[in-house]
């Protein structure tokens, strides 16, 4: 049976595809601020992030579907060396203290890894478990980098890690998106690391600094299962594209109503379908005209459609955040969530849409569960 | 160990995570009454503490019913007898 779990700021919410359509199957942890989950792909583990606020950021994991939950440890920040002085990012405040903030993107190791997880985190940490989640370690490299203390916020006061993307062809090659802080790609499963935002711009710097790739703040970094060269990004401001691996990114500018948002899909099988779910603009971080709509390609890029049929097309605030959007791996069943709760799916590759609730908490995340492989 | 240990109390909402009940333990400064405490409840540490070992951001704690000073390093003294209070800040959302 398919299924998607919907992360909230008050609780897990699984839904299942019966019968009768999709319909909410279970809620856990409900009343807490669930910020992501990841099923497992490989055996069928599932995570859920939680972030306590008080008591910090912990993480959980079910061996039956989500029935019931152990507490497993959490990434961990290392200690910091003697009389370290953090240098100031391009803008904005350092990293101060080397502590966990904010679980920000859970990402299963390749096939013929089991038990890797990545995670990404704020501020600025990559961590990896070797063992389904029972310890984790940092990727020293990269937190080393002294272009690492580069990065800055955006949104949050410190820079994170959101997008993780293991390449299904070695798993050993692995991207990262960075708000902000670029693209960086490794292809010796982290031991050295790459920049490689080469062609985004930043609006938001001054003119000089535009094109510097550690400046970048890509929303969403989302590559393609069945043609990895594809990689789609929702960036602050706007929509790029790769067509070779990271190395090159190039700007997609006509879209309508506007190439502002946070998140994007791509299709699995086909690199030029794409989904994004647009706001306004940076300083109107809502539909634009109170309409909600899906814009999609299936060119590649070179024309969009504004998807309508079945969203609220008046008085509509509803934000998608980067990672509330997802689609199945047929390519066929999309759902996307909103800050102000509602959820839609669509069973025809996004020509038509359907409300499921529009009364749940705000949602962060949705995430289907993949076929095991 | 001295004959009157200090006593640890958690507040209510942090039961619902971790169960942390009321217990004596010996040390004489916050930090290592926390230690001790937390030695045996290993699970509840990173509930009131952050990876860098201070207390957390929106977490408060007292001895003998006044606000401690150190924050970070959990230096302030503890009495033989005292009771420690971890309770959390108020906040709305």
């Amino acid at each position: 049976m398919a299924r998607c779990y919907v992360s909230t700021r008050k609780g897990l919410f699984t839904l299942e595809r019966g019968g009768g359509g999709w319909a909410m199957a279970r809620a856990s942890f409900v009343g807490d601020n669930v910020t992501l989950a990841m099923p497992d792909p490989r055996n069928g583990d599932l995570f859920a992030a939680l972030n306590h606020g008080h008591f910090g950021i912990k993480l959980h994991r079910s061996r039956d579907g989500g029935a019931t939950w152990t507490e497993i440890a959490a990434p961990k920040y290392p200690e910091k060396p003697e009389g370290y002085k953090p240098k100031m990012p391009v803008e904005g405040v350092p990293v101060v203290d080397w502590s966990l903030k904010l679980i920000w993107a859970l990402e299963p190791g390749g096939t013929n890894e089991p038990g890797v997880i990545w995670c990404g985190t704020l501020p600025g940490g990559l961590f990896k478990s070797d063992d389904s989640g029972q310890s984790w370690a940092i990727n020293r490299p990269l937190w080393d980098d002294p272009r690492r203390e580069q990065w800055f916020g955006g949104g949050a006061d410190q820079p994170g890690i959101h997008s993780i993307c293991v390449d299904p062809r070695d798993a050993k090659h692995v991207k990262i998106g960075v708000s902000c802080g670029g693209v960086w790609t490794t292809k010796d499963g982290g031991q050295t690391w790459d920049l490689t935002a080469k062609g985004m711009r930043a609006n938001f710097m001054p003119p000089e600094k535009q094109y510097e790739q550690n400046v970048q703040d890509p929303h969403m970094v989302a590559q393609c299962k069945a043609n990895p060269e594809v990689l789609w990004v929702q960036h602050h401001n706007g929509i790029f594209k790769s067509e070779d691996g990271a190395a090159t990114w190039r700007e997609i500018t006509d879209v309508q109503p506007s190439t502002f948002g946070f998140a994007v899909a791509v299709h699995p099988k086909n690199p030029d379908i794409a989904w994004f779910v647009p706001g306004t603009s940076d300083e109107k971080r809502c539909p634009t005209d109170g309409r909600v709509v899906v814009t999609r390609t299936r060119d590649g890029g070179k024309n969009f459609e504004t998807i309508t049929r079945g969203l609220p097309q008046q008085h509509a605030y509803d934000l998608v955040y980067r990672h509330a959007l997802d689609v199945d791996d047929q390519g066929r069943t999309l759902i996307f969530g909103s800050t102000t709760g509602s959820l839609w799916v669509s069973e025809d590759s996004g020509d038509s849409w359907q409300a499921l609730s529009s009364h749940l908490p705000p949602v962060y995340a949705v995430k289907f569960e993949k076929a095991r492989h | 160990m001295s004959l009157f240990m200090p006593s640890v109390r958690f507040t209510r909402n942090i039961q619902r995570h971790v169960e942390c009940p009321t217990r004596d333990v010996d040390g004489a400064t916050l930090g290592e009454v926390l230690h001790a405490y937390f030695s045996t409840n290993e699970r509840a540490r990173g509930y009131v503490l952050d990876d860098e070992g201070k207390l957390r951001k929106h977490m408060a704690a007292f001895i003998d019913g006044q606000q401690i000073d150190d924050r970070e390093k959990l230096t302030d003294a503890v009495p033989e007898g005292a009771v420690v209070d971890i309770v959390q800040s108020l906040s709305g959302g």
